[in-house]
């Protein structure tokens, strides 16, 4: 009780204290827009939560340095999960309960998102992930949002490649993370619809450091016309030079999981040739000027690398995109009220983004379809846009 | 057909050689104190890492990384036996063992703390090119794996036959009491033992940080392997977990490549099973002896 009281003569304080600052900043004298977050800042997922913490930092920053939202100022309220499931939940529930939030966005990992999603569909509060499985949004919950592509679409884009080159005979190669599994899975689910024979199909176990038996099977496969990994990491490159060593000259797709310069790196010159699907923001440069998220993605990656001093990376567009879908919803709603926030973001039509442009229905809480992607081919140790 | 069988084979016999090696640092550290090291995949882990940093970062050349990782894992095996074990020496050896647990996941998060989370390669030591042996295509890194595996054996039998810490080494193992009356030092070949098993681990560390990359989860299933290898060729017995390490790295490649890539992991862990069901000294251990 009395705890309670202190609470709220300090939460009046500093209300009162905040309302005197911007009073004295000459700005509306209305409530901040309070924004809550949870990322993974540190622990395993910190090479994602890192650049979405610093995507949202920059970006609220300088929104509230252009006047804010709707005349009101925007208040990030950021915790560290540490990559933990239990204490995301935990941060969530301090979120809702005592920061009071109006919208949230984060959950860097899918193990962390859907640990609050019972939280937030209770509590009936907007929320955007950052995280990248399509279980977060199939099937479709009311309040959960999410930003990045799943590896269905990474799927659908490389078959649609496959296809065009009048291939069909896909050997099928995965590791048994989550990750993988999920990819696997797609590639088998979606294999009907685009017409392909998966002719082989292995896997290897999670921080394999030999992969050739698996591969000279699938060498040793009749009529085998495409070769697909599953994976992403150290195990991705293991896959990538044993591939090499056996000498397979067959085309090689990897997911976006591998779109990063560390996997060109690492595996060494093994990785020439191979193509993936990936966000265009990491060919930003090669894009023709018509197409529509070249500007952004530029614009993105110079705010990025003027305040960080530091590459950008494909995490920090889910970051950016999570931010901006928020804040149109918040303007067009006019207000926080939860429910109008909620229904403005399922109707973010056409909404050019850093990893694509979204379109949002009730049944789709994600909104980007195939053409989000754009395939690049690994040339002399980088990317070359595919046209 | 054929081709395909040695393929098999050879990439066995370079995976089976790593887990040898690391199994080798648990049996020398068993015979010194019957201490299970889980310890033993972080200096795989610690050699590669260290290797990558002096090469790559400080610029080194790899003739000198490569001792100078060897050497740095060693100091932090010493470290663990001086700092972690010995201040332990009369706790009960499940004590230890949860010690050595507890310096594994210690030494990860250090390597994350210093070198960060993220994969790191270390360029082959003779380049990526495959030699084209009749259709079997050969990595030059296996080659130097299998060949330092093998220096590596003969240079440990000379070392237990030929020399007195040898010598008194496997006189401790085969009595700790007896020896002790004799005059050898104990904790002298205790921390002897630890500086070797780090030595042997950051070998395995270095030569397959090529062929796998390293990171600071990499001694994880290779420690794990490792100990497979350790207990199938019969706890204390290093020739033992050669012969070990070899069998469990050519049945999974085995059984990747003819029965099922999905049970390429378990094929260990069932060897392991069968050898504590049927054989609980393993296939070199003697029987009837029950150290107390």
């Amino acid at each position: 009780m009395i705890r309670d009281i202190i609470g709220r003569a300090i939460g009046g304080l500093m209300s009162a204290l905040a309302a005197l600052i911007v009073a004295a900043g000459g700005a509306a004298a209305a409530e901040p827009i309070k924004i809550g977050s949870f990322l993974a800042v540190t622990g395993g997922a910190s090479f994602l939560g890192d650049p979405e913490k610093k995507t949202l930092e920059l970006y609220v920053a300088q929104i509230n340095a252009n006047g804010g939202v709707a005349g009101r100022q925007l208040e990030l309220v950021l915790y560290d999960s540490g990559t933990d499931a239990k204490k995301a939940a935990s941060f969530v529930k301090r979120l809702i309960e005592d920061d009071k939030v109006d919208i949230i966005l984060g959950g860097t990992t899918t193990g962390e998102t859907m640990a609050v999603v019972p939280l937030v569909e209770r509590a009936g509060i907007p929320f955007i992930s950052f995280a990248g499985a399509g279980v977060i949004i199939e099937p479709v919950k009311k309040w959960v949002f999410k930003t990045p592509h799943t590896d269905g679409l990474a799927v659908q884009k490389i078959y649609e490649d496959i296809r065009a080159q009048g291939l069909k005979k896909v050997a099928l190669f995965a590791g048994s993370g989550g990750f993988d599994k999920s990819c696997r899975a797609n590639a088998h689910e979606l294999a009907g619809k685009y017409e392909i024979d998966i002719v082989a199909d292995e896997t290897h176990g999670k921080g394999d450091t030999d992969m050739t038996p698996q591969l000279t099977k699938i060498k040793n496969t009749g009529g085998v016309e495409a070769f697909l990994y599953c994976g992403f990491g150290a195990d991705a490159v293991v896959a990538a030079k044993n591939y090499r060593q056996l000498g397979l000259t067959l085309p090689h797709y990897q997911s976006h999981g591998s779109a990063s310069k560390r996997f060109v790196e690492g595996t060494a010159g093994a990785s020439e040739g191979m193509r993936l699907p990936a966000a265009a923001l990491l060919v930003a440069r090669q894009l023709p000027d018509s197409h529509p998220q070249k500007k952004l993605a530029l614009q993105f990656e110079a705010d990025y690398t003027a305040r960080y001093n530091e590459p950008i990376s494909t995490f920090g567009g889910h970051a950016y995109d999570g931010l901006m879908i928020a804040i149109g919803a918040i303007e067009r709603a006019g207000s926080t009220d939860p429910e109008k926030v909620r229904d403005e973001i399922e109707k973010t039509a056409n909404y050019i983004g850093v990893d694509g442009i979204y379109t949002m229905s009730p049944d789709d809480h994600l909104g980007l379809d195939t053409n989000s992607f754009v395939m690049v081919e690994i040339r002399n140790g980088d990317w070359q846009l595919l046209k | 057909m054929l081709t395909e069988f040695l393929q098999f084979l050879l990439s066995g016999v370079t995976v089976g050689a790593t887990y040898a090696l690391v199994g080798v640092g648990f049996s020398i550290i068993y015979n010194a104190s019957q201490v299970i090291n889980f310890a033993q995949g972080e200096f795989v882990m610690l050699g590669g890492m260290m290797a990558w940093f002096l090469f790559e970062r400080a610029g080194l050349p790899m003739p000198a990384a490569v001792p100078l990782a060897i050497a740095g894992t060693v100091m932090v095996g010493l470290a663990l036996e001086k700092f972690a074990i010995e201040p332990a020496r009369n706790a009960s050896i499940v004590t230890l063992i949860i010690i050595t647990i507890g310096a594994s996941i210690f030494l990860r998060g250090g390597a994350q703390l210093v070198w960060g989370r993220d994969f790191h390669a270390l360029p082959a030591l003779s380049g990526d090119a495959p030699i084209d042996l009749s259709g079997v295509a050969v990595n030059p890194q296996s080659l130097w794996v299998m060949g330092c595996t093998l220096i590596v054996i003969v240079l440990l039998h000379w070392f237990f036959s030929h020399t007195m810490t040898g010598r008194a080494m496997r006189a401790v193992a085969f009595n700790m009491l007896a020896a002790q009356l004799a005059g050898v030092n104990n904790r002298l070949i205790l921390m002897f033992s630890f500086g070797m098993s780090a030595a042997l681990g950051a070998l395995a560390g270095v030569l397959i940080a090529p062929i796998t990359l390293t990171y600071p989860d990499v001694g994880i299933m290779l420690g794990l392997k490792g100990f497979c290898a350790a207990i199938l060729g019969g706890l204390g017995y290093p020739y033992g977990a050669i012969v070990g390490g070899l069998i469990v790295g050519i049945s999974e490649a085995m059984t990747a490549g003819y029965v099922s890539s999905a049970y390429k992991d378990a094929v260990a862990f069932v060897i392991i099973l069968m050898t504590l069901f049927f054989m609980p000294n393993g296939l070199f251990g003697r029987r009837g002896i029950e150290r107390v």
